[in-house]
């Protein structure tokens, strides 16, 4: 075991250099990006494993880089926090690679961008200097816009050029918030910034209040980051436009890890002495949070597009991360990093099964769901059943994250706060239900489908002879058509169901098993994490 | 307040070219020009970042190898630019790549133009 802390320094560069052998390896063949990819992928997530094993059974790992000590150089750090994301992450990547084998998009440089977002992922969720964490979110924010741009219509280059100014943005408010820092304390790493904390705060006077301008500049850019209400412009038309086999990665793991690096600085660089002790933060935070669930909700209810109800609904469940940070108390810190982690596995699911009815039934928007269950049988369960653990029905991931919130809540003795999630709680499952509704209760109209077969990002698919994987499930798939041949034949042709591979539709099942798996599985997550929590909170 | 701005003026240029960057992110309709507001806008921090490393009286920080170099600058906060203009370099590059395509698809760099062109489809 003594040589567990290596693995930190791989774990971000494998994915990065691994990134250019795609296209090295492009100059000679064709199609060798995916096979690279989930190489290296299911390379990291051995090794993730390692390490996670390391750090759940002995605390936390550090690394520094080049053997500069921390107060000069990059530490990358693996507590009990911080794995769980690095696990999170690589987990969800390697599965979606089911998805992209067949889903698309292809090419080389598309799963260069792909590696390069998974090193910068991988590098945002084990840095431990606030300057380093800048540099990561950027290179994230850089592979996400590429990757969003990979989609084939113009529209994906608008709503990726949106999210690139908004998330400078972003991204630069967090660098002057990581500016007032250095001039209050004079370092970067986040071990010495906490060790010093408490002393800036009894010091008060100009430090103090450099700190929380820093707080500020911080936590706007990160609500830019996260997409809290009204920040969240970007994040529906970014979501809705990617391609298909790229949604689910990016609804699930990017703005959850922005929003586990504000976590992180919230509790490890700032500590809840800062949080409680300055006066209305707290108060604000949990205010941004809950309006951006009840905002995000009620925007969801009012979507047409699926994708797009999707995404306000991510909006709603980070404002309610965002609010069981700024509760401060342990059970609520818990239990928004479980929340996090629930909402990702729903998300990559709920994505993916929309880019599979998507392109095997035709469907984009609410009305054309309708009968649903009984042509696409297996996808519209999966989605039924992701969709009841989003509203929080128990036992589910999104069940165990809310009541542990709830929970803070109370014990902060913020009621309103129980209140929202109550409310949110209803807001969901009235898109959900609206869903629910079409899929299984409602007969299938003949097609007046304004998206003729292959409009979707995707259509590399629809040429698609050219994969042989294609059929195993696709069969299966039109033998349900053709049971369900009672309404009219001009539905027969509607989507294209061979080219949904098993891949495609195993990452659905799988996501939606693991949203329920994790529902029983909250004490165990509780404590993994409570480590972390006891020693933040002394 | 005079003595405040002959004192710290640094910073407050560093804001009011950031309101300029930001401004023209919000207000200039030629997407191209949005960009350049965003260069800006991260200009100005790279300056506040040398502004904070600036010591009365310092020298460059190269530190010889015998005697009391006296007061120096910090070499830190220049790392850190150096480091956040290369970042900001890249994304130019892809911001101008996603511009070249916008143009391409839709033959115009104007968001008021684009937002019909839009409409119509």
């Amino acid at each position: 075991m003594s040589n567990v802390d290596l693995i930190l320094p791989l774990l971000v560069a494998v994915p990065i250099l691994m990134a250019t052998v795609p296209i090295a390896l492009g100059l000679r063949f064709d199609r060798t990006g995916w096979g690279v990819t989930t190489l290296t992928t299911t390379g990291l997530l051995a090794a993730t494993a390692y390490l996670a094993s390391a750090v759940y059974s002995e605390g936390m790992v550090t690394h520094e880089l080049g053997g500069w000590p921390r107060e000069f150089g990059i530490q990358l750090v693996a507590d009990e926090f911080s794995t769980l994301i690095a696990l999170l992450v690589i987990a969800t990547a390697t599965a979606v690679l089911a998805y992209m084998r067949v889903g698309g998009p292809r090419g080389n440089t598309f799963y260069a961008g792909y590696l390069l977002l998974t090193g910068g992922l991988l590098g945002l969720s084990l840095t431990g200097d606030v300057f380093n964490m800048f540099v990561f979110l950027e290179i994230v924010g850089l592979a996400t816009y590429a990757l969003i741009a990979s989609g084939d219509g113009p529209e994906s280059a608008v709503s990726a050029l949106k999210y690139l100014i908004l998330g400078t943005v972003g991204a630069s408010l967090y660098l002057i918030g990581v500016g007032f820092i250095f001039m209050a304390t004079g370092t970067l790493n986040m071990q010495v910034l906490s060790e010093n904390m408490s002393e800036v705060i009894a010091q008060g006077g100009q430090n103090l209040v450099l700190m929380q301008a820093a707080f500020a500049f911080i936590f706007v850019g990160f609500a830019l980051k996260v997409a809290q209400w009204p920040l969240h412009t970007w994040q529906p038309d970014a979501y809705q436009h990617a391609p298909d086999g790229v949604t689910p990665v990016i609804a699930a793991l990017v703005s959850t890890v922005y929003a586990y690096a504000l976590g992180r600085l919230m509790y490890t660089v700032f500590g809840p002495e800062f949080l409680t002790s300055t006066p209305y933060l707290t108060e604000i935070v949990v205010t941004f949070g809950c309006l951006s669930v009840l905002a995000g909700s009620t925007l969801a209810v009012i979507q047409t597009d699926v994708k797009r109800m999707f995404a306000y609904s991510s909006v709603a469940q980070f404002g309610l991360v965002v609010t069981a940070f700024g509760l401060v108390t342990e059970t609520a810190l818990i239990g928004g990093i479980i929340h996090l982690v629930g909402h990702a596995v729903m998300k990559a699911g709920l994505f993916a099964a929309a880019g599979v009815i998507a392109v095997s039934y035709g469907a984009r928007t609410v009305d054309e769901y309708a009968g649903l269950a009984d042509n696409r049988p297996f996808v519209a369960g999966g989605t039924a059943l992701l969709l009841i653990a989003l509203i929080g029905i128990p036992p589910s991931a999104g069940f165990i994250g809310k009541w542990y919130i709830a929970v803070g809540s109370v014990q902060a003795e913020m009621w309103p706060v129980a209140v929202v999630i109550l409310l949110s709680t209803m807001l969901t499952l009235a898109y959900s239900a609206r869903l629910l509704e079409k899929m299984y209760f409602t007969p299938a109209t003949p097609v007046e489908s304004p998206h003729p077969s292959g409009p979707v990002a995707t259509d590399g698919g629809q040429s698609g002879g050219d994969d042989e994987h294609g059929n195993e499930r696709g069969d299966e798939s039109a033998g349900h058509v053709d049971t369900g041949a009672f309404t009219d034949t001009g539905r027969i042709g509607r989507g294209n169901p061979d080219a949904v591979s098993f891949g495609m539709l195993a990452l659905v099942i799988v996501a939606a098993i693991v949203a329920v798996l994790l529902g029983f599985a909250g004490g165990e997550l509780h404590d993994l994490l409570d480590p972390f929590a006891t020693e933040v909170f002394n | 307040m005079i003595e405040l701005l002959a004192s710290r003026y640094a910073y407050a240029l560093m804001f009011v070219l950031m309101g300029v960057g930001m401004y023209m992110m919000i207000a200039n309709q030629n997407l191209v020009k949005k960009l350049i507001g965003v260069n800006l806008f991260q200009t100005a921090i790279f300056l506040f970042f040398v502004a904070v490393a600036y010591v009365e009286g310092g020298s460059a920080p190269i530190v010889p190898t015998e005697g009391d170099p006296g007061a120096m600058a910090s070499p830190l906060p220049h790392v850190i630019v150096l480091t956040a203009i290369v970042v900001g370099i890249a994304l130019t590059a892809v911001g101008l790549a996603l511009i070249v395509r916008i143009h391409s698809e839709y033959g115009t760099l104007r968001e008021d133009t684009l937002r019909e062109v839009r409409a119509d489809e």
